[in-house]
């Protein structure tokens, strides 16, 4: 792999850019791999780059049934961010947020991560208890979250709307200096190169239609669409799909798939300095370098794999931008979208090996699994290499249903997502 | 926005009338206390998340508020049928096919993609 630098693009301006090699390429698979991953998003080509830096495993596959980087991880809103309230959820972010501070270096990649702030807004008494309750428990793990008062938030980001007569007054905000924006495809695109110059085959347009078994019962390999493929051992990292590919092996999750949509504005100068989020009349906005503007808003309230979702959702978070930031009212929506998003019964993800020996899943991420990239890839590889969980998830069990440990972010969870 | 028919107010409403209430046909156990962990955590947690053909529970909340049921297919979004709550699956094959096209997502057109 030739290094990206600033020697790099003098030299190629020199010679009229011919000289770029393909990032990664796309090789005939094997017939057998020491760890196949399926799904090529961020989670997955980044375990499939941590399993090969860190525990010298190269021997791997990861099949994405589309194209890279085409799931949730081209479709979320780029929000990063560690404020979680339970001490597990406080370890895994935050673990991610370390590893997103000096990504860019490590994988020789600019993935444009950008610590400008996320603010979550308060609006009433019941908010600010929590948020402080937040504020304090996070401190406690030392993550870094403070208090606002309403004429700092508006200091902080000089669009929002603190008057009494807002619709939606605002009587504070929590604020984390460190969360902040990623170039979501750059995220991929950076991992899939990094991976596939260590060795890693990624293999798009190649759809798992089956898991293998041994007469054991541990896993053999996977079928698809590409013939038969050997592995010992198999990583699901599929999101919204995850029960579908689980399903292949016979293991019922708990997980339900929600559409989660996304839209961005036309472009227009730069405005707006941070991320905005709030729970209660559900919108967060933040813009994008090119200059749109990017908005989140929350998932149907039916499960589906459709991939879109209805246009009230968004209608409704609109209504609330427009609310907050009436700056933003005469501005077009360019584009909308949606993903569908793997949600557990207690709003935290699973990182685990199953009940079939040598398959691992990392799902139930719902709606707010991009900020997490990094940390859950750096875990899940090492949760793959050693047969048992990294200490930060450990926690993170499919067995948690079944004992009742749960991590119920559900409730804690300071937005959603 | 979907359509859903009511089959207790016998009309076709808006979605924003409704919820949807998980699963349908799963017999709430009686034994709860002496069941076992692996049965509870079947019955409570997991769930079938069906790619297809699903049977789910609506309640016409903001109208009649009754629940019901319906089959609808979770990558289209299509209900094919509706039906009073207590009655068992209905026969789905005589039922008309779909034939108008189902919404163009990736989902629904990725198979034919080159």
């Amino acid at each position: 792999m030739r290094k990206y630098s600033v020697f790099a693009v003098a030299r190629e301006a020199m010679r009229g850019h011919r000289g770029w090699e393909a990032q990664w390429t796309s090789p005939e698979p094997r017939k057998e791999y020491d760890v196949i991953i399926i799904g090529a998003g961020g989670h997955g080509l980044g375990t499939a780059y941590y399993l090969a830096k860190e525990h010298g495993i190269t021997n791997i596959a990861v099949l994405e049934k589309g194209w890279l980087g085409g799931g949730n991880t081209g479709r979320n809103t780029t929000i990063i961010r560690s404020n979680y309230l339970y001490d597990e959820s406080a370890g895994i972010y935050d673990h991610a947020l370390k590893l997103w501070d000096g990504l860019s270096q490590d994988l020789n990649y600019n993935v444009m991560y950008s610590a400008r702030g996320v603010m979550m807004l308060s609006h009433n008494i019941h908010d600010q208890q929590v948020f402080k309750r937040h504020i304090h428990a996070n401190r406690l793990n030392g993550i870094d979250n403070e208090w606002l008062t309403p004429e700092q938030a508006k200091e902080f980001c000089p669009p929002l709307d603190i008057s009494r007569t807002a619709r939606y007054p605002i009587n504070g905000a929590a604020l984390q200096r460190r969360g902040g924006t990623a170039r979501h495809d750059a995220v991929a695109w950076g991992y899939a190169r990094a991976a596939a110059d260590r060795g890693v085959h990624i293999i798009q347009n190649c759809e798992v239609t089956g898991i293998r078994r041994n007469p054991d019962g541990s896993v053999a390999g996977v079928d698809t669409n590409r013939g038969q493929i050997n592995a010992k051992k198999v990583g699901v990292v599929a999101a919204g799909h995850t029960s579908v590919l689980m399903e292949m092996a016979g293991v019922r999750m708990p997980l339900v798939s929600y559409p989660l949509q996304a839209l961005v504005s036309e472009p227009i100068k730069p405005i707006f300095p941070c991320v905005v989020m709030s729970n209660t009349v559900h919108a967060y906005i933040s813009q994008s370098d090119k200059g749109e503007l990017v908005i989140g808003a929350g998932t149907d309230q039916y499960s589906s794999y459709s991939q879109t979702g209805g246009l009230q959702i968004i209608t409704h978070t609109l209504d609330a931008i427009c609310e907050l930031f009436p700056i933003f009212r005469r501005m077009k929506m360019m584009r909308s979208w949606g993903g569908i998003v793997d949600v557990t019964p207690d709003r935290s993800p699973i990182l685990a090996k199953t009940p079939v020996s040598g398959l691992y899943v990392n799902c139930g991420w719902g709606t707010g699994g991009f900020k997490a990239t990094p940390g859950s890839a750096n875990v899940f590889a090492h949760t793959i290499a050693n047969d048992a969980p990294h200490k930060i998830n450990a926690p993170f069990t499919l067995e948690r249903f079944r004992s009742g440990r749960l991590i119920d972010e559900a409730a804690a969870a300071a937005v959603a997502h | 926005m979907l359509l859903i028919y009511c089959p207790y107010c016998e009309e076709e409403r808006s979605e924003l009338e409704f919820r949807q209430a998980g699963d349908a046909h799963i017999a709430r156990p009686t034994n709860m206390t002496e069941m076992t962990d692996e049965d509870f955590e079947a019955f409570f947690f997991l769930r079938d998340n069906v790619k297809g053909l699903t049977f789910e529970r609506w309640r016409h909340l903001n109208g009649c508020g009754r629940f019901f049921n319906a089959a609808r297919d979770t990558v289209s979004d299509k209900f094919l049928t509706t039906y009073k709550a207590g009655l068992p699956r209905p026969d789905l094959s005589t039922l008309r096919p779909a034939t108008e096209a189902t919404v163009e997502t990736y989902e629904a057109t990725e198979s034919n993609a080159k």
